[in-house]
């Protein structure tokens, strides 16, 4: 019930459905590794994912609603995800808390999170209760109304301002992921406002809100159902058309604002966050090509060269050579609208100060801009990505998870085979190209966060010598 | 509607912890392995019986820091070289210490395990501790240390065990070493505690994955063997609480808008004779969502985002902790129904629901916990590491079952003490100082952060 995407797949490509092998995922041959995917979509524009892999008895439910924070009305932030909070509070046949509680009794996992552009709850479970899993998902999607309290709400609003004060306001650095919306995207754009909201709106939700977006984005046609592990298609299929079936078709969503950005920001961005941290630590980031695109590709890879691992650029130049930084990464968002974002983080040495910390990151910056990247820094980025993508493939939840998102993002829940071979055959001179087109001066936004402690003792050390 | 009915659960399948070997090599290193070839995939794990216990006086953090350094530098390789070398096989390695082991971990696709493997055995015969990489991870300890002063979760964990465990006790200090210590700790230092921990009978390789038991042994035998023989000297550890009687402890953070709560007592060792009955109690009490602290303080009163327990296992006796962040005005009512669960579990006995949600997730949950070469190699290790019998995991799950009503308020009788709880809350120590007054938490000291 957390905000906040997980380091999530990529992908694109052609159409090949494969149908079931309900074996072991691969036979032998890793560059021929498939898990198998069926598809199949209700009347009511449900659209489904199957894959079955009778390894163990485990199996994933999945369900993503393509809906985020980017949908919510002014005044109204934060209210996707205390939506979320909502949708485990109960529905017609299921009592408040019970969701959780059927779940774990049935020796299940279960969560749900909320992101920019899409909600996702799921559950593992052991095999013999697929038929459970389906059941609580069809009755919150078809009747979570009757359940809906204002009693509930408050209490769930209570929760969600304790996650706020847990996890953004009380924790260093907390702020970064709306701050950054902040500085990156125009004020008007369904990106640019904070995810977990701001507590005035929280207070403002009500139970009228409640009704009006599950009745506009909790339909089935606004959502992907994936399962993935032990269970029979045939089975699974009429389950599904059971409880998933009788659910109305929605009317429609009401479209999203022009959503589309040039690909740069056309001048550096800089914002300066005086906060109750420790270290300065600066997160700059650079508009990127879309999730899924042909170029995220290459910005993937140039952003695990940046900062994966402790070989990367970063953590080499930065880290170890000339001991700056505590620490150094760069990961993507992975956006699929709008533009995703590349987002380098460097964390300064407890003697480093705020300009030195800028100045060493951005001179990085201007060497990976003007002389590019060698083919083995390629390979390397390369070859940690793959084993990343087919070790993340050895769990249930996952696999489910990667094909609700590729259903969602682009109606092709194959593309989750694809990518390895994506990344494979990413060049140094598509790394170059991408890195000359979006690591120029004209595409950095740079947040840096300053310990408060040091900003009045270097104010005082200036004064000092203003008065001597 | 189609979901008028609720659904029965169909006939379970069955389900076996992946089988796996256990042998002691030639060399005097002990191999673990399990063949699981879903996907072409291998876990290794480098278990050295080098964790923080056996850090020598006045250098605690010295057992972390040669972890951390093994992978900076041998003879001939720079860290740098390390790292791209592994990384170019599409590995990153992981090396660490804990309280009880160091541990060295990678993930390797199959067809680049044997290199990886080579590699890796050379580089842990030989490391260097080069100076310069010494003085490097020292400094980033400290900043890590600095970066506490701001963290309220993780000060509030480090404040517990400090107000728990007798000065004396390694427990009482971080297990990475306190700046004081980091900061005396030499090249020799680390150079000595490798030489007297790093010897072939303290070692267990694990591997789990697409590789059978038979090229795991060739692989391992020809890739670790430039070990020194013999086994290290373990040192008694000292677990003996600060205070027999409860006291609050408030570390002031001016403006807090939540406090971190700790509540808790010294635990239990993991190799307990009541460690099922020990689990099934605490998951009832704070071990799940659905747990009697969460549905209280976060389902009925909305205080917090998330209230838990837990018991940290370790080889000695743990801290057994109830965890949560609740904001600043609710601090004291929160502590006061956290105390009345305490209390409650050991007055009465659990319901037949409670017992069975409890018993029924962890017995259910089971086959989840092991879908991945990490996972699996993780629960070799927790064999290791405890000498748990190689039955464990193909018990487990009747040990469960097996746990009674009876036995968790024995358990709760036995191993909860209220009149010992140590209570820490990292807050803002104005806002809340008198109303934690008023409750009968014991003693209360205000302490700077």
């Amino acid at each position: 019930m957390h905000q906040g995407s997980s380091p999530e797949l990529r992908l694109q490509g052609s159409r090949g459905e494969t149908k079931g092998v309900p074996t072991g995922l691969h036979g032998g041959q890793f560059t021929q590794m498939r898990i198998p995917v069926e598809t199949f979509r209700l009347d009511n524009g449900l659209f489904v994912t199957l894959s079955e892999d009778h390894t163990a008895p485990i199996v994933a439910v999945n369900l993503w609603y393509h809906v985020g924070s980017a949908n919510e009305r002014a005044g109204r932030t934060g209210f996707a995800h205390l939506f979320e909070h909502m949708l485990f509070q109960g529905s017609a046949h299921v009592g408040s808390n019970e969701h959780f509680e059927l779940i774990q009794r049935a020796g299940g996992t279960l969560n749900g999170s909320t992101w920019l552009e899409r909600t996702n709850y799921f559950e593992t479970v052991p095999s013999n209760e697929l038929a459970l899993a389906l059941w609580l998902e069809a009755d919150r999607m078809g009747e979570l109304l009757p359940a809906m309290t204002q009693e509930k709400l408050d209490t769930q609003r209570d929760v969600v301002k304790n996650e706020r004060r847990w996890s953004v306001d009380n924790q260093p650095y907390g702020t970064m992921l709306e701050k950054l919306q902040e500085l990156v995207f125009p004020s008007t754009h369904p990106f640019q406002h904070s995810l977990i909201g701001s507590m005035e709106d929280l207070s403002a939700a009500s139970l009228d809100d409640i009704a009006q977006f599950f009745a506009t984005y909790y339909t089935p046609d606004n959502a992907v159902l994936s399962i993935a592990g032990d269970f029979d298609s045939t089975d699974a299929r009429a389950l599904i058309h059971q409880y998933f079936g009788p659910i109305p078709k929605g009317k429609g969503k009401p479209p999203l604002p022009p959503m589309k950005l040039p690909p740069v920001f056309g001048a550096p961005r800089r914002e300066v966050v005086h906060d109750n941290v420790s270290l300065p630590r600066l997160f700059m980031a650079f508009r990127s090509p879309l999730f899924g695109s042909d170029q995220y590709y290459a910005a993937s890879v140039a952003s695990g060269l940046l900062g994966m691992g402790k070989g990367s650029r970063l953590h080499r130049a930065l880290v170890r050579e000339r001991q700056i930084a505590a620490d150094a990464g760069a990961f993507t968002l992975d956006l699929a609208k709008a533009s995703d974002l590349l987002v380098v983080d460097v964390t300064a040495r407890p003697e480093i100060s705020v300009a030195q910390l800028e100045e060493e990151v951005e001179r990085e910056i201007d060497v990976l801009h003007r002389a590019g990247v060698s083919d083995e820094e390629v390979q390397r980025a390369k070859a940690l990505i793959e084993t990343d993508l087919i070790a993340s493939l050895q769990s249930a939840g996952e696999r489910a998870d990667r094909l609700s998102m590729f259903a969602t993002y682009f109606g092709q829940p194959e593309l989750i085979n694809e990518q390895v071979d994506r990344y494979r055959a990413v060049t140094a001179r598509e790394v170059n190209e991408l890195i000359a087109e979006r690591f120029g001066e004209n595409n950095r936004a740079s947040l840096i966060y300053v310990p408060r402690e040091r900003v009045e003792s270097e104010d005082m050390l200036a004064a000092a010598a203003g008065a001597g | 509607m189609g979901t008028a009915l609720r659904p029965k659960a169909g006939p379970p399948r069955s389900y076996r912890f992946p089988e796996f070997t256990d042998e002691r090599l030639p060399t005097g290193i002990r191999l673990v392995t399990a063949e699981v070839s879903k996907l072409p995939v291998v876990t290794l794990l480098v278990l050295i019986d080098a964790g923080s216990t056996n850090d020598p006086v006045g250098k605690e953090g010295v057992a972390a820091l040669t972890a951390g350094l093994l992978l900076e530098g041998t003879a001939e390789l720079s860290g740098t070289e390390i790292s791209e070398k592994f990384e170019r096989l599409g590995t990153s390695v992981d090396s660490g210490a804990d309280w009880d082991s160091a541990v060295v971990k990678l993930t390797a696709l199959s067809d680049r395990l044997d290199d990886a493997a080579t590699l890796l055995g050379r580089i842990l015969s030989e490391p260097a501790f080069p100076e310069r990489e010494v003085e490097r991870l020292k400094a980033e300890r400290l900043a890590e240390i600095l970066q506490l002063e701001t963290e309220p979760r993780g000060l509030a964990d480090e404040k517990f065990s400090e107000f728990l465990y007798s000065p004396d006790s390694r427990y009482s200090k971080p297990d990475d070493g306190s700046a004081e210590t980091v900061s005396s700790i030499t090249r020799a230092d680390v150079e000595g505690f490798f030489r007297a921990n790093y010897r072939t009978s303290s070692v267990t390789v694990i591997l789990v994955g697409d590789i059978s038991a038979k090229s795991a042994r060739a692989l391992v035998e020809k890739a670790f063997n430039g070990w020194t023989p013999g086994a290290a000297e373990g040192q008694p550890l000292i677990a003996t609480p600060r205070t027999n009687r409860k006291c609050v402890h408030i570390v002031d953070k001016r403006d807090a808008p939540q406090s971190e709560l700790r509540v808790g007592h010294i635990g239990l060792p993991r190799k307990v004779p009541d460690f099922f009955p020990t689990l099934v109690m605490n998951a009832v009490l704070g071990g799940l969502f659905g747990s009697r602290i969460n549905l209280n303080l976060r389902e009925a009163h909305g205080y917090t985002y998330g209230a838990n327990s837990y018991y940290d296992w370790r080889r000695g006796p743990g801290p057994f902790v109830v965890s949560t962040a609740v904001q600043s005005d609710v601090t004291s009512p929160a502590l006061r129904e956290i105390m009345l669960e305490i209390d409650r579990i050991r007055a009465e006995r659990i319901s037949g629901e409670e017992l069975s949600l409890a018993r029924d997730y962890l017995d259910g949950v089971f086959p989840i916990r092991y879908e991945t070469t990490a996972a699996i190699a993780s629960a070799l290790a927790t064999l290791v590491v405890y000498e748990l019998p190689a039955d464990y995991y193909d018990t487990y799950r009747a040990n469960i079952r097996a746990v009674s009503a009876d036995a968790v308020l024995r358990a709760a009788q036995t191993h909860l003490h209220p009149d010992l709880l140590q209570t820490v809350v990292v807050g803002d120590a104005q806002a809340i100082r008198d109303a934690v007054a008023d409750l009968d938490l014991g003693e209360l000291r205000v302490h700077e952060s």
